[in-house]
């Protein structure tokens, strides 16, 4: 099959940015995304053109380093994907693709498709743990978990920091991102201790990072490619309100 | 120079508690003046720069990733061995060490892998204490399944990912000791070279990715945790940007390499599907708890699974192996996989594969208990091709996954060069010639939480430390000699791509160095490696240049590191006249096919050390003795 790219190309984060027509066209719909994108940067390269950079390395949905705009949709059509999940066959032969990085102030862009999240790690260091130092610790079984409260914790525990979330939020908020791990750690007896004081850092960090807040569109939970449910929001609010009384 | 593996006296289980009272401690307050690089932060680089962090040192850690929670550990599927015994099946440390000697096929040290299996119960109490959500039961106590390579239920799990939580588990460590100021985090930098002055290690040069700019950092200690080389063979199991760049540059510094040849490929992953394949996808081993393996008795039939009677099936594993059946270890059921495929009974289009059926347990099990064991495997499988696993059989091939080889170290975990510390799968310690399933984790946590905070400290504490500046002539040596590769690189400007050389050269790896290795392939491959490297230097084509962030650029020293790391392979394989573990040489197999070891000649880590770019490579033997676990030939039928 054959597909037309518009891909966006900036050199670094001063330079303005534009999109940029790329002809793809001997593509198997048995390809993923991302290889697409290889065969199309094998062909700049012999140009002497600089290939398209962007974000990549476990390419099995897990490190969560991939992520771009395609077609308007954070990670692409489909749901439940990281980008390079997502294969060519959903894709139709002549399609036009318009590929974007992550768009966000909080996620400024390094180069092409590549931007920078490492806000996500500073709002991580401001409390995403339990404060429990190598040795010193209960053995497992000493700490009953219901199994109920395993999964659900699991289930928020599950998200791999793609920036999804911020990428497809009208208001650019890590809500779900932050939700997921004060979530994790309300849920779990290993994290009462600090049950407070996390919230109420987590969030100062992500209101610093100039994060927006959360305004119930629920996309971040559509686009999410571990299907991390809105739920977790709630329990941050709830968490939230509870420091604070 | 002679081989000190340093271990301890005294009786098998007293070695670690024995060692850990003898070795030297650096006073609280002092820590703090000794800098440690921690180059990689996986499991074992983000576990040991928290711990040194929490202990007090300075440490500096750096990653090629934005972020540690990018690093290949997070892929990690099934789950992590510990000998707890909450199955009350008979487990024990001493089973687990036993196990582990056995599944690496006599070729590992008996006093780390018993060290390795003290340890790993203190990982899972660790991990829960972090927050790692690992699998429950009702009554709300650890859950654990069986794996390959062992009679025991010991393998902790979250789901389908429990690399994932592991890491997200020593990641949050590392954040914490980051907001403290402990540690230092660099993010997209890539170790290019180390600094050796006065015969230790003092620090290493790093590029900035970003901006291309060479960096340098001085330490008391270096520690490597970058992970093993998979990525020599193009396809693997590894990620886009795994390499052995980091490991090589310390190689060729005078770190020895210990057992390249011991490189694993996992029976369980899906086959290939084009030439434009740019990575391989493992399904965890955990798999073959329920699903069944089987070709069609009648070669070439092309028929849907559904279509094959049962009695038209061949469960070769069942069949061959009545006692382990489709949870042997690894490499034997890598090899039967190909066996089976080479003799024309492969599936699928390319005949390369074949079925993991999940049919008979699904129907004993119901959908549910399926779903929620391996229900993100299913889905996984299901992206990529585009088939149903609940409905047809999965497509199974083997693949390149982990390497076994890697930096040799001590008992300390430290090279032959004096405050250069490898963990993780970039050494070669704990699983001899193969590794269990469940087993990476558990190593490379060993060694980041457990181990070498304790030797690093000895090391800190037994040696003065002279101040040393990055401005010294060891740092410019080692830069410009960066440079000087880097811009031959640009230079070259020729008419093929990296990735194509890369895909050229890791099919000759797997062609004449992968799972059936054979004198004659060895010679082979060990003629067109130098064709190819030559054509590499002469015909690589980079665009872009050195001080802007240059993915190619990137690709290519990594690159031109694993067309130099190949032919080691290929050497060790080669001196290796023996078949054992994952290393298997077709002149060397019993009548039953299985791996033939000779322990009178063999019983050795080859142990490689770098004499210079026109120099042979001198092989130097550390002699193995089994003392406890005595060699036996490996049955699992």
């Amino acid at each position: 099959m054959k597909v037309t790219l518009k891909v966006w190309r900036q050199k670094d984060k001063n330079d303005e940015g534009r999109f940029v027509d790329y002809a793809a066209d001997e593509v198997s719909p048995d390809m993923s995304f991302l290889e697409m994108l290889d065969v199309v940067n094998v062909g700049l390269v012999k140009k002497g053109e600089i290939p398209i950079a962007f974000d990549h390395d476990c390419r099995e949905g897990i490190c969560g380093s991939c992520g771009m705009m395609i077609n308007g949709r954070a990670h692409g059509p489909g749901r439940g994907i990281a980008t390079c999940q997502l294969h060519m066959r959903s894709f139709q032969d002549g399609d036009e693709i318009v590929v974007e990085p992550w768009r966000a102030q909080a996620f400024p862009v390094i180069k092409d498709l590549m931007v920078d999240r490492t806000a996500l790690d500073r709002i991580m260091q401001a409390g995403g743990y339990t404060s429990a130092k190598t040795g010193g610790v209960p053995d497992g079984n000493a700490i009953l978990v219901p199994k109920p409260a395993a999964d659900e914790a699991f289930d928020a525990a599950a998200c791999i920091g793609c920036g999804a979330c911020v990428a497809i939020c009208p208001n650019s908020s890590a809500m779900l991102f932050v939700a997921a791990k004060v979530s994790q750690l309300s849920i779990l007896p290993q994290g009462q201790a600090e049950r407070e004081a996390r919230v109420e850092n987590m969030i100062a960090q992500m209101d610093e990072e100039l994060f927006g807040g959360c305004s119930n569109t629920y996309a971040c939970e559509a686009e999410c490619p571990k299907g991390i449910s809105v739920r977790h929001i709630g329990r941050l609010n709830h968490e939230l309100l509870r420091a604070k009384l | 120079m002679a081989l000190e593996s340093k271990i301890p006296e005294g009786p098998l289980e007293q070695k670690w508690s024995k060692h850990k009272f003898k070795m030297k401690l650096v006073n609280p307050a002092n820590r703090r003046k000794h800098t440690i690089i921690v180059v990689g932060t996986g499991l074992a680089g983000a576990s040991v720069a928290a711990s040194l962090g929490e202990l007090g040192y300075h440490v500096l850690a750096f990653s090629y990733h934005e972020s540690p929670r990018r690093a290949h550990s997070i892929a990690a599927q099934g789950g992590i061995n510990a000998p707890k015994n909450y199955s009350n099946d008979g487990d024990s440390v001493y089973r687990l060490f036993y196990d582990t000697i056995k599944g690496g096929d006599y070729r590992a040290r008996e006093a780390n892998v018993y060290r390795l299996a003290e340890v790993s119960g203190c990982i899972i109490d660790q991990c829960v204490a972090q927050g790692v959500p690992f699998a429950r039961d009702y009554a709300g106590y650890l859950d654990n399944r069986s794996f390959g390579g062992a009679q025991v239920a010991r393998t902790f799990y979250a789901r389908g990912q429990t690399g994932q939580q592991l890491l997200l588990g020593a990641y949050s460590a590392l954040m914490r000791q980051t907001h403290a100021g402990s540690v230092k985090f660099f993010d997209r930098r890539e170790m290019l070279d180390l600094v050796v002055i006065k015969g230790q290690a003092r620090g290493i040069i790093a590029r900035n990715l970003l901006n291309g700019k060479l960096e340098s950092y001085t330490a008391d200690a270096v520690v490597l945790a970058t992970g093993g080389y998979g990525n020599v063979y193009y396809l693997s199991t590894n990620a886009k940007a795994s390499n052995a760049t980091a490991a090589w540059r310390a190689h060729k510094r005078g770190a020895f390499f210990g057992n390249p040849c011991y490189t694993q490929i996992h029976p369980t992953c899906i086959p290939v599907s084009g030439d434009h394949q740019s990575k391989l996808t493992l399904m965890s081993e955990s798999l073959r708890n329920d699903g069944r393996i089987w070709v069609p008795k009648q070669k070439g039939d092309k028929r849907k699974p559904k279509d094959i009677p049962e009695n038209e099936r061949d469960y070769y594993l069942e069949r061959l192996y009545p006692s382990f059946g489709n949870l042997v270890p690894r490499d034997v059921a890598s090899r039967r996989a190909k066996d089976m495929c080479d003799e024309g009974f492969g599936v699928g289009a390319s005949g390369l594969a074949v079925y993991l059926d999940f049919a008979s347990a699904i129907q004993r099990l119901g959908k549910d208990i399926i779903e929620q064991r391996y229900g993100n495997l299913f889905d996984m499988y299901k992206q990529i091709t585009a088939e149903n696993p609940y409905e047809a059989p999965m497509r199974i091939y083997p693949a390149v996954h982990y390497t076994m080889g890697g930096l040799w170290v001590d008992y300390n975990l430290m090279s032959t060069i004096p405050g250069l510390f490898v963990l993780g799968e970039a050494n070669f310690s704990d699983h001899g010639a193969n590794r269990l399933g469940a087993s990476a984790l558990m190593q490379g946590l060993a060694d980041g939480y457990f181990i070498a905070p304790y030797t690093i400290s000895d090391y800190i504490a037994s040696n003065k430390f002279e101040a040393v500046s990055a401005d010294a002539p060891e740092f410019k040596e080692a830069e410009n000699s960066i440079t000087a590769v880097i811009n031959k690189l640009l230079s070259v400007n020729g008419d093929k791509t990296v990735d194509e050389f890369h895909r050229e050269f890791g099919k000759i790896m797997w062609d004449y160095v992968g799972m059936g290795r054979t004198k004659e392939g060895l010679k082979k491959a060990l003629t067109v490696i130098p064709k190819i490297r030559e054509e590499f230097w002469k015909h690589v084509k980079i665009t872009g240049n050195a001080h802007d962030l240059n993915t190619e650029l990137e690709k290519a020293q990594r690159v031109a590191d694993f067309m130099e790391l190949g032919e080691l392979i290929a050497m060790d394989a080669l001196q290796r006249e023996e078949s054992c573990g994952a290393h298997f040489r077709e002149e060397y197999q019993t009548a039953d096919g299985e791996a033939l070891r000779n322990d009178k000649k063999f019983s050795y880590v080859a142990a490689w050390e770098y004499k210079g770019a026109k120099q042979k490579q001198v092989l130097h033997k550390e002699s193995l003795k089994f003392e406890y676990a005595k060699p036996s030939q490996r049955s699992y039928k």
